[in-house]
């Protein structure tokens, strides 16, 4: 590759290549598949892919309140760290519980076996808004403590971060109930399958991620202090 | 010359209807065009704007007629009060950054050309796609709407009741706190100020809803990119123009959410009495922190957090509004000099490790802000280290110039342009990389010409020289070269006017954000360098109507173009002009080559299209899809 | 064209250049210790910055000149995807002098920033507001008085919230300018009541921000009498261009005579000092 031309002299053409290099495998992504073009799984891989790329734009976001959370709790000595709401509990509980059914419905899926998908993706829907709801609890129980969102730097961190985790498992919810209202259809064609089974291994990828999150946060809330 | 093709799914067929067509497309393309018109639109807002100030720097004290008829309490009598000035150079800063450099480079270009250049029928998500440019058009109605809250005395008052930092109406035309916002002064509200109330809230709310549009547009991209490349389209085929999108994508990704959790932080400081940025014992407006309902207490907050989030997506920003210009460069220069990028491999590595490193110096922008001089070192070697691949990529473009053969179009000339100004502004970065320099050289006017020689000229004539190039793909016709040969000239030899004298004002100590120069002795021997700026920036801002009118009267009357009209070699240009719906009419191609094939020697022409299944290209020669 | 677009860019670099080195422009005459230095380490760098602008459009018009198509039919241009030692070269020439100036930029910024105010410093306390500067003299007995938020009251006239019930701040004096020894070392200590801003004096080479909520210790040591016009250097509001102030740097007999003063006579004995200093000129 190195190798300078010049118009004066010919080209410098390794024995043997031929007419350049060999095509590559279908997809110009360097997929190993050798199978007809184009290739369902690979066209559904964009959702796969997608969230794991939106996943990352979300972590960066809490990345900068955690690092806001640390420095302003090392920058002035009026840190007064909050007792844990017992909600709090109750709604790693129900998040646990939640991503360990919305898996069994994915894999249900896999599986083929379209009625208990639906059946499981209902049951992760309720556990996600019993989830909201222990959310609602926690906060009430703050505020009849007099605990609002201005009271002190720890508290208005609690309210923020909850609430922007509370935001995103909303928007979560939404996409199961999606998922949830499209789980009925009886579908042939391989490629709209493979699109289902994408979007819901992508919808699940989001739900750990936010399961993940919330031990997170709750760590950094209870124990950072 | 035949073309080897494997069949496209059908994944839409195209939308009737002028509103599916045109407004609420999911054409990539078509959105596209809705990008560059946002700028277009933003980029003249902004110089109206710009031109505003020159006017108030130049001739202070003058009496501007219009200015009373719009401002009666911004400029009373016509003449321009001190805040608003600043609120010009706070909205101008901001449209120009957010609503120019990070739209058009890569949602206006990058949307409508990725795609095509790699050989896919849209983006991995095309209703994402059409999300990402409405909610942007919501950020720019919503700073525009700042102009409106703060310079309208009713309309100002319509928020006041919410509380102390709702109110508007104080005659400026948005918020004043510089595009960077600094706190405390941007979190405190009304009692810190004119342009501290409504506007400032509306500042908040527009780059909070711009960074939820950036993201969705960056996700678009990279997934698409790493996704739906076609056969043979291997990475290192991918015309410099993907990998420049493909990085400023990452940058986006990266670097908006901090931005955004940033912008979160400030707008609770603002209206729900938080104090994250605000610290105790501020005594404003003879007000103390906690004594009125005007200023409610606040303790313990740091105003340099806010710096930190705020440059922490600052510095990758504008590596995200240059990026793009230097792979459309590459690209231009590559087609008109009729000779394969100088060192393709070197500018992909340059590309990478200018959005890496750009991760990790933002503490420039702050090293006298009172954070660790210790780590005021480190942002400062990592900072000049930075300088490393920008300078291997200006040699790449000589070394691309070097034994070629230039075809001097409008197109050309811009990009040309670019490497010279990229130069002139990048190289000033060396001066102000240095803590030790930058003990004289912070917030003075050096800041200001180096980055607008790199952000608001380079980056522009990136744009203008994309424009130029893929306007006959686009609408099918070419803009007008001659038009377009007047218009570079004017406006290169005005950028430069405009901005080389600007160092010299920071040398001498021209401070940044000044609504007037006249209090200060040391600044007075300045004024005919201040004067020659605005009559360059006159002359230049009213060159660019010559470009707005080629744009529009070419769109209809501009001479017609063929499908490969500057024989060109990436996918773009082998399809048809303008290009169907889904690209390539069903049939997605099969690429052979890499990029920038061209003079290759024993090819029947001096460029071989990377398509071109019958044309041999020497291997060990070139980025022919090899793993070395 | 592209012999006009050499041209053209060649005129545009000779006049920039021209520019710089007319000498008609400059930095104003220095008036600090480290400021030697700091010009020293500017002019390298300049001098780095100007030949490298030179040559890069030199080059390029050099380029656009000699490599335009003449149109001579059948002529293409040279085959060539680059080459791996030139890249290498040009990389590891270009780091090794870019990392060289920055190393070498460090050390002024470590001589002042890395270390507190040797003792001895005079010091003074500095205390910004929109859109006045407020400077807090600590006295003869060397001790700065207690100040808290609580006592600002700008209309009493007390800006930096001096404790009056505190013993060592009854022979303090505060005023809007500043007034520090030549030739001895001077340590500000940098507040804010407000927003940030940032103290500046151009011939000083020096500047620092001012963070309400911090107290920031800087110090540097003047070595020219006179008065200099000091200028905020942190966008604090809109009467952010007005927010002006003077150094008067003294012979040491004078600011022993003020030390002593009273708080109006201290007063009264500064617009003397400002009256008696000329500004430097300037061309």
């Amino acid at each position: 590759m190195a190798t300078m031309v010049t118009s004066t002299r010919p080209p410098v053409i390794k024995k043997g290549s031929g007419r350049g290099p060999s095509l590559p495998g279908p997809n110009g992504n360097g997929s190993k598949r050798r199978g007809p073009l184009p290739d369902p799984d690979s066209r559904a891989n964009r959702y796969r892919i997608g969230m794991w790329v939106g996943l990352a734009s979300i972590a960066m976001m809490f990345t900068s309140l955690s690092s806001a959370y640390i420095v302003r709790y090392a920058s002035a000595n009026d840190w007064l760290p909050l007792a844990i709401p017992r909600a709090m509990f109750a709604s790693t509980a129900l998040i646990l519980i939640s991503s360990v059914t919305l898996e069994l419905a994915r894999r249900k899926l896999k599986r083929s076996f379209q009625n208990a998908y639906t059946r499981y993706l209902l049951l992760t829907a309720l556990l996600g808004l019993a989830f909201l709801s222990s959310q609602l609890i926690a906060w009430r129980q703050l505020a009849r403590q007099g605990i609002y969102l201005a009271s002190n730097p720890h508290s208005s961190f609690f309210y923020l971060l909850t609430g922007a985790h509370a935001v995103h498992l909303l928007g979560g919810l939404l996409a199961l109930g999606f998922l949830w209202v499209r789980s009925r259809r009886v579908l042939s064609e391989p490629a709209l399958i493979a699109r289902r089974q994408a979007t819901a291994d992508a919808v699940t990828i989001y739900w750990h991620f936010m399961d993940g999150l919330w031990i997170y946060l709750f760590l950094l809330l209870f124990l950072w202090r | 010359m035949s073309v080897e093709h494997h069949e496209g799914v059908h994944r839409h067929p195209a939308p009737t209807g002028f509103i599916r067509k045109y407004i609420f497309s999911v054409d990539h393309k078509v959105i596209g065009i809705q990008y560059i018109l946002l700028a277009l639109a933003a980029v003249a807002v902004g110089m109206v704007m710009s031109l505003l100030m020159r006017l108030n720097l130049s001739w202070p004290g003058t009496s501007w007629p219009i200015l009373e008829t719009l401002f009666p309490t911004g400029a009373p009598g016509g003449v321009m009060n001190p805040e608003f000035y600043l609120s010009l150079v706070t909205m101008h800063g901001t449209i120009m950054v957010f609503f120019v450099l990070t739209t058009a480079p890569q949602g206006g270009f990058g949307n409508y050309f990725l795609p095509i250049q790699i050989g896919a029928e849209d983006m991995a998500f095309p209703v994402l796609n059409m999300m990402s440019f409405w909610v942007t058009l919501l950020g720019f109605i919503v700073i525009l709407l700042a102009i409106f809250v703060e310079g309208n005395q009713s309309l100002g008052q319509l928020f006041a009741g919410l509380g102390p930092s709702f109110a508007g109406g104080s005659g400026t035309v948005g918020p004043i706190g510089g595009w960077t916002g600094y706190a405390p002064l941007s979190a405190l509200g009304k009692i810190a100020g004119p342009g501290q109330g409504a506007g400032m809230n509306l500042w908040v709310i527009s780059i909070a809803i711009f960074c939820v549009g950036s993201l969705l547009g960056a996700l678009n991209f990279i997934t698409t990119l790493l996704n739906m490349r076609t056969k043979g389209m291997s990475l290192m085929r991918m015309p410099l123009t993907c990998w420049a999108w493909f990085t400023t994508a990452v940058l986006a990704l990266l670097s908006f959410p901090v931005l955004l959790g940033g912008g979160i932080l400030l707008l609770l400081d603002r209206i729900a009495g938080t104090s994250f940025f605000i610290p105790s014992g501020l005594y404003v407006s003879g007000l103390l922190s906690g004594s009125n309902p005007n200023f409610p207490l606040h303790t313990g907050g740091s105003p340099i957090l806010w710096q930190h989030l705020f440059w922490f997506f600052g510095h990758p920003e504008v590596y995200i509004a240059i990026l793009p210009g230097m792979g459309a460069t590459s690209h231009i220069l590559a087609t008109f000099a009729r000779k394969p990028v100088f060192g393709y491999r070197a500018m992909v590595f340059a590309i990478f490790a200018i959005g890496l490193l750009g991760f990790f110096v933002w503490g420039h922008h702050m090293f006298i802000s009172g954070m660790s001089p210790y780590s005021a070192i480190a942002f400062s070697v990592l900072t000049l280290s930075i300088g490393v691949p920008s300078a291997v990529k200006t040699f790449n473009w000589l070394g691309t110039l070097w034994g070629s053969r230039i075809r001097f179009t409008t197109a050309m000339l811009f990009a040309l342009g670019f490497v010279s100004l990229f130069v002139a502004g990048g190289i000033t970065g060396l001066i102000l990389g240095q803590s030790s320099l930058d003990l004289a050289m912070h917030d003075t006017y050096i800041v200001t010409a180096h980055f607008h020689l790199v952000m608001g000229v380079a980056s522009i004539f990136g744009m203008f020289a994309a424009l130029y190039f893929w306007f006959p793909k686009m609408f099918g016709r070419f803009m007008n070269e001659g038009l377009g040969k007047i218009h570079f000239w004017l406006t290169f030899v005005g950028v430069y006017t405009i901005f080389v004298p600007m160092h010299i004002m920071g040398i001498v100590g021209m401070p940044r954000r000044y609504a007037s120069f006249g209090e200060y002795e040391f600044l007075k021997t300045l004024h005919p360098l201040v004067l020659l700026v605005s009559v360059a920036a006159i002359i230049t801002i009213s060159a660019q109507l010559i470009f707005y009118f080629n744009v529009f009267w070419s769109i209809f009357k501009g001479k017609k173009a063929s499908d490969n009209p500057w024989e060109a070699t990436t996918l773009e240009w082998t399809t048809a002009t303008p290009p169907p719906h889904d690209n390539f009419a069903g049939v997605l191609p099969t690429v052979y080559h890499g990029p920038y094939e061209f003079a290759v020697p024993g090819a029947p022409r001096d460029f071989v299209m990377q398509t071109d299944i019958d044309t041999e290209v020497p291997s060990g020669n070139g980025h022919n899809g090899h793993k070395h | 064209m592209g012999r006009v677009l050499a041209v053209i860019i060649w005129i545009i670099t000779l006049l920039s250049v021209l520019l710089f080195v007319s000498g008609k422009w400059w930095f104003p005459t220095p008036i600090s210790e480290h400021a030697p230095a700091l010009d020293r380490q500017f002019m390298i760098t300049i001098v780095v910055v100007g030949l490298s602008f030179t040559a890069a459009q030199i080059g390029l018009g050099w380029m656009v000149w000699k490599y335009r198509d003449t149109g001579k039919s059948g002529d293409r241009a040279i085959y060539t995807h680059g080459s791996n030692r030139l890249e290498v070269l040009w990389t590891v020439i270009t780091a090794f002098v870019f990392i060289a100036l920055g190393v070498m930029g460090q050390s002024v910024w470590a001589s002042l920033r890395l270390h507190d105010a040797p003792p001895g410093s005079y010091s003074v306390e500095v205390v910004a507001q929109q859109f006045q500067w407020n400077f807090h003299y600590a006295g003869k007995d060397n001790k700065f008085g207690r100040t808290d938020p609580k006592f600002i009251d700008d209309s009493a006239l007390n800006f930096v919230g001096l404790d009056s019930s505190d013993p060592s701040g009854a022979d303090d004096a505060v005023t809007t300018a500043l007034a520090i020894p030549v030739n001895r070392p001077v340590e500000l200590r940098l507040r804010s009541k407000d927003v940030i801003h940032n103290f500046w004096v151009p011939q000083l080479r020096f500047k620092q921000d001012l963070v309400p909520g911090m107290e920031i210790k800087v110090h540097f040591t003047a070595n020219k009498i006179g008065k200099y016009e000091l200028a905020c250097a942190e966008l604090c509001g809109q009467l952010h261009f007005k927010m002006k102030s003077y150094m008067l740097v003294l012979p040491e007999e004078e600011i022993q005579a003020l030390q002593g003063l009273p708080q109006e006579q201290f007063q009264a004995k500064m617009v003397e000092l400002l009256a008696k200093y000329p500004l430097p000129t300037y061309q």
